[in-house]
């Protein structure tokens, strides 16, 4: 009597492990430095256990039977893995991908002369084109992931409010300003005015690329905050071409305190504060 | 009932707000202020926000309000104390609060009434000067 296909791929589970070995090897894209041959093997021998048990099964479409659940494990693993270490999509498509071309050769030599009976060879397609498809969107959200922590951690690093003197805040601010990246700024302003009882804030926009109206309303929003807190604002860092956008734009900053570069504003806060900067004499020596 | 303390000191009011402000409290607290104003002829109002923590437009408005009314009484509001998450909450309601002083704490409030009562006594000062 024929063997289902299941159990004659479980017993060739060697044959098809060394070929989908193989094929993996033998794509350019691989980066040997990354993964080992080693790992390469015990993650595709513990891969090929877990889908040739699904194979095993009357109903092996079921996608909420217990060994599609565990095949889905330890491929989410896998693609997860991958993405953090910065492979590309195809290379880990390939892992996936191969495996079918691995059954299908070992199935083809098994069979010889006659054709791989179609209804099997379907099986193993839809089987292993369901497991890609998870593998992608693993894949992809784990990426985003990435891409979610690095952009904050861009906005905590990018904000920084320095002290430069007593009673005296700065705030440069590098890049554009957003809706978000306003309230991050904002808070991290005020509380630092409540922490240092600070009565001058100095915000430097000579890093902001580009002024428009929203940006320029939430210039606004923080100088009139800070104001309600207590504490002055003045703005400074305006280069010539933002002056003209503003202008422009026919936005008002009239009731703003504007300077042209930080040291400038941190001249008038001195005379706010009633301080003074001054060269020492040196006395002559006879 | 309820009632927010005034405190009067030389020319000045001292109101500290130690509770959450409700619609009733914040109106009483206005007529209350505008009364003592005109009792004792103060100078200036000093109210200290720093333990309120939940505000709304009502609030806001009230604020502005008793800066207004002072200021026709001839007296000066310094609002003090305010809590980031306060003043972020006002901005984002549109009310930034524009005839009302204010400043980081009591100490610094105090200062800045005395240096408005200061500028306003050398005003009259140099407008007698001229008259005689």
């Amino acid at each position: 009597m024929a063997l289902s296909i299941g159990q004659l791929l479980q017993k060739k589970s060697k044959t098809v492990l060394e070929s989908w070995i193989n094929i993996q090897l033998q794509d350019d894209g691989l980066k040997e430095e990354l993964l080992s041959n080693q790992e390469i093997r015990k993650q595709s021998e513990e891969f090929l256990h877990s889908v040739i048990s699904i194979l095993k099964k009357e109903d092996s479409q079921n996608t909420e039977s217990p060994e599609f659940e565990k095949a889905a494990e330890i491929l989410t693993e896998i693609s997860t893995s991958r993405a953090m270490q910065g492979y590309t999509p195809r290379e880990t498509g390939v892992f996936v991908f191969g495996l079918k071309e691995a059954f299908l050769s070992v199935l083809e030599k098994e069979f010889k002369d006659s054709l791989v009976p179609y209804a099997d060879s379907q099986k193993i397609n839809k089987l292993i084109d369901a497991l890609a498809i998870l593998t992608f969107e693993t894949f992809i959200s784990s990426r985003e992931e990435v891409i979610l922590r690095q952009t904050s951690e861009i906005s905590e690093i990018s904000t920084p409010v320095i002290r430069v003197w007593d009673g005296i805040l700065a705030l440069p601010i590098i890049g554009t300003l957003d809706s978000a990246r306003t309230q991050v700024v904002m808070e991290n302003l005020l509380m630092k005015i409540v922490e240092t009882e600070s009565t001058i804030a100095i915000l430097d926009i000579s890093g902001v690329p580009a002024v428009d109206s929203l940006v320029a309303q939430h210039l606004i929003k923080t100088v009139s905050a800070t104001r309600l807190m207590g504490a002055e604002c003045i703005i400074s860092g305006i280069r010539p071409e933002i002056a003209q956008t503003i202008v422009h734009l026919g936005i008002d900053l009239a009731n703003i305190n504007t300077k042209a570069s930080l040291a400038h504003a941190l001249r008038s806060a001195f005379m706010m504060l009633k301080l003074e900067v001054r060269k020492t004499v040196e006395k002559p020596k006879f | 009932m309820d009632k927010i303390p005034i405190l009067k000191m030389g020319d000045y009011l001292l109101v500290t707000i130690q509770v959450d402000l409700y619609d009733r409290l914040a109106l009483n607290l206005e007529s209350d202020l505008v009364n003592m104003i005109n009792k004792h002829s103060s100078k200036g109002v000093l109210i200290d926000i720093s333990a309120v923590n939940i505000v709304d437009s009502f609030m806001g408005r009230i604020l502005g309000n008793i800066a207004q009314m002072s200021k026709i009484l001839d007296a000066h509001t310094v609002v003090v104390g305010m809590q980031p998450a306060v003043a972020i909450t006002l901005i984002e309601l549109g009310l930034p609060l524009s005839g009302v002083h204010t400043a980081l704490n009591v100490e610094k409030g105090m200062t800045l009434l005395q240096e408005k009562l200061f500028l306003d006594s050398t005003v009259i000062a140099d407008d007698t000067d001229d008259n005689t």
